[in-house]
């Protein structure tokens, strides 16, 4: 009878009387043995199937054309969701604010306290209103276009063509992959970077996936570029110009996924990216049921309940903040004003800090939250409905100018994860210094950019108004 | 491969006739057989772990879809099994998270018997990791899967020599329409029941690494008597597998041992609760 640690001291010895490659043969001799028993039970005709697959993949995976391919894919999803989301999103807003007048009414007729009145109607039901009109069109149309892709197979294309510019960043070439996952959910993309074997390599595509904007994001770079980016189009060009600035700024956020990643392969995380390799499956045809299951179900339906739960208290929050008299105005313009100077020196202002401040929770909600800010905690009867009206709100009220619509899209993408990304971070990493590092790499981005825009806009003299 | 195990296959010889599944969903809190389910990645685990259980785990066209555990549960001829659907991996050698979530469960959980799920348009690069789990496991299945595509893309797979030359039976199915799943579920049946007796297929490597092997797996034998995979656990232990070293130390190994002299199946479900920690 032996002791473990005596097996363990013989194995040890024995690994050392091995030639230096034995592990190179241990996976030739499986290799061997596979084509063995794959010759004698395997019988090919012909190669018809495979010919198309290989054709279209010489296109979509070409050095110049994959790219392009890339760029219109990312294009028409864009397009296809912000034209689709701009009408769904005002008949939505039209319904949900038009049921809300009708619950205040019914509560004013039973003679309810103007308080309760205004907590739930004003506070609670208007966040709850104001989430579900501006998230709800672009994610049922953006989560099932992305999952046709995924089940194409068309992900693992893109992984392919990114290889190249990740490697050149330290990184893994997989990340492309927990990339595009995060445009649909970062926290997804987060759990979804296990596919990278490299603790290193795992780390950087943990704490870039930010960098891509998540559906949550995704409905305040739609508004603002439409009100602001494509204000003075008119017809099908309002679309297609909001859905260019869009997939603008989707691009930027990839270039900060490739800096970050190179930076951070050159500091913190030092080293060489590892080889891997990456199959390409073959085409499929999507399930086009399952589909509409599993993106409308399992993420739109889930991501908005979500963003609904935090939007409700937040709402209630906004209206507390909004009728708690300070001075001569409300607490809340008391704080948005304390922010303000703060705010300016990005090329925002105290309020859009706020909004960010009270949306730490989830990102969706932001534009509901400086909306609900700047009409007066609801105290304002009508809520404004379309481009128009908001820009009407913004540009005339609030002195917004194209700087602080441009610099508010840089600080959307670029900043912190929601509070549900950092807690991911955390249960992937076991480390609060990771989650912590998250955080203070992203937020720093933000403000750094911003602070750079805004400053060069002041210096050559641009939107004075809006520094 | 002179000292290779040669078992014919008897895959055919079961009939799906009066078969009976029920889709159990996550309810399974009684269960009779633990099945893991593992194999590449992009095989179709997900859709047969669907179709077996009535989930809807989402499955996507790429590899490294499922990095998460997924269990669900099925009756079959009023078995009640636990399927359990593990990150796809090409092996077993390298240490990234998937695999080694892949490796402990098919190790350490015990399933009763494991279906490795094989693409059947690339059934060469499938084979690579369907060797590595007969190693570890002798208690398997091959399902080929995506037998409609291979046969639109002009290629036959002979199962019966296939199941001939790994010793273990070789179903193939379509996950995607259910076809061949009943055959492959009493397949299953008969493997865990003990009426097909496989005898894997184990890979004869390097005289020198053969060496070491023969030196080393009569000690581990010695330590933990019984256990079946003592030969992949001296290939282990050679490349220096940490977490394998840890489980010899800390008897871990001997305790699996001990139980494969257990018969009796409820004690495998116990075995299976615990591996799932």
């Amino acid at each position: 009878m032996s002791s473990p640690e005596h097996v363990l001291s013989r194995a040890e010895a024995l690994r050392r009387a091995l030639p230096s490659d034995f592990r190179d043969a241990i996976a030739q001799t499986l290799y061997a043995e596979a084509s063995r028993i794959a010759r004698r039970a395997v019988h090919t005709r012909g190669q018809r199937g495979r010919d198309l697959d290989q054709w279209i993949d010489q296109i979509v995976t070409g050095p110049v054309t994959g790219l392009l391919v890339m760029l219109v894919l990312l294009a028409v999803v864009v397009w296809l969701t912000v034209s689709g989301a701009n009408v769904l999103s005002e008949a939505l807003a039209n319904l949900l604010f038009g049921l809300g007048d009708l619950g205040r009414s019914l509560f004013e007729q039973v003679g309810a306290p103007w308080w309760l009145t205004g907590f739930v109607w004003d506070g609670v039901y208007l966040g709850l209103a104001w989430v579900v009109s501006v998230m709800f069109p672009p994610m049922a149309i953006f989560f099932p276009v992305f999952t046709i892709l995924e089940d194409l197979g068309y992900l693992p294309r893109v992984a392919f063509n990114l290889d190249w510019l990740f490697k050149r960043a330290g990184a893994h070439g997989k990340q492309a992959l927990t990339m595009t996952m995060g445009l649909g959910c970062n926290a997804a993309g987060v759990v979804a970077t296990r596919i990278i074997d490299s603790p290193r390599e795992r780390l950087i595509a943990i704490l870039t996936n930010n960098f891509v904007p998540c559906n949550g994001r995704f409905p305040t770079l739609i508004m603002l570029a439409t009100v602001f980016v494509a204000a003075g189009f008119s017809g099908p060009a309002t679309a297609l110009i909001a859905a260019s600035a869009v997939v603008a700024v989707v691009l930027i956020g990839v270039g900060f996924t490739l800096l970050m990643s190179w930076l951070l392969s050159r500091t913190l995380l030092r080293g060489e990216a590892s080889a891997f390799t990456l199959e390409l499956p073959p085409y499929r045809r999507p399930n086009i049921l399952r589909i509409l299951y599993t993106s409308l179900i399992d993420r739109t339906i889930f991501v908005l309940l979500r963003a609904m739960s935090t939007a409700a208290p937040a709402g209630a929050v906004i209206w507390v903040l909004g009728n708690i008299p300070f001075g001569e105005s409300s607490l809340a313009s008391a704080i948005a004003q304390a922010l303000d100077g703060f705010g300016r020196l990005f090329g925002l202002d105290g309020t859009i800090i706020l909004a960010y401040i009270i949306a730490i929770p989830a990102n969706e909600i932001v534009v509901p939250t400086m909306m609900m800010i700047y009409t007066g905690a609801g105290r304002m009867i009508e809520a404004p409905e379309g481009a128009e009206a908001i820009r009407a709100l913004l540009v005339g009220q609030h002195g917004w100018t194209l700087l602080t619509a441009v610099n508010l899209m840089l600080f959307s993408l670029l900043h912190n994860p929601c509070a549900t990304t950092i807690i991911t971070i955390y249960k992937e990493t076991r480390s609060r210094l990771w989650a912590a590092v998250s955080v203070v790499i992203t937020l720093g981005t933000a403000f750094l950019v911003t602070f750079v825009t805004a400053s060069l806009a002041r210096l050559l003299g641009l939107f004075p108004s809006g520094g | 491969m002179k000292n290779a195990a040669f078992v014919p296959s008897e895959s055919c010889a079961t009939c799906p006739a009066f078969a009976q599944l029920e889709r159990m969903g996550i309810k399974m809190d009684r269960f009779d057989h633990v099945i893991a389910l593992a194999g590449n990645p992009n095989t179709g685990k997900s859709t047969l772990f669907n179709a077996l259980t009535g989930l809807k785990q989402h499955t996507g066209n790429w590899p490294g879809k499922t990095v998460r555990r997924a269990e669900g549960g099925y009756q079959f001829n009023g078995v009640r099994y636990k399927l359990v659907d593990l990150p796809g991996t090409y092996s077993l050698l390298s240490t990234s998270q998937d695999e080694e979530v892949a490796r402990n469960f098919l190790l350490f959980g015990q399933p009763d018997c494991t279906v490795i799920v094989a693409d059947a348009t690339a059934l060469e690069r499938n084979l690579n990791l369907i060797l590595q789990i007969l190693e570890i496991t002798d208690k398997a299945v091959v399902a080929v899967n995506l037998i409609d595509e291979a046969r639109r893309k002009g290629i036959e797979v002979d199962t019966r020599a296939l199941s001939c030359d790994l010793g273990v039976p070789a179903v193939p199915i379509v996950a995607r329409t259910g076809e061949g799943v009943m055959a492959l579920l009493s397949s299953v049946a008969d493997v865990i029941a003990g009426r097909l007796q496989t005898q894997p297929r184990r890979v004869c490597y390097t005289p020198q690494l053969q060496a070491a092997l023969d030196e080393l797996v009569p000690l581990i034998e010695s330590l933990a008597p019984g256990l079946p995979n003592a030969r992949w656990v001296a290939l282990r232990l050679l490349d220096g597998d940490a977490r394998l070293q840890q489980a010899l130390l800390s008897g871990e190994l001997a305790e699996i041992a001990r139980r494969q002299h257990v018969p009796e199946s409820r004690l495998s479900r116990q075995i299976a609760v615990v591996g799932q920690q």
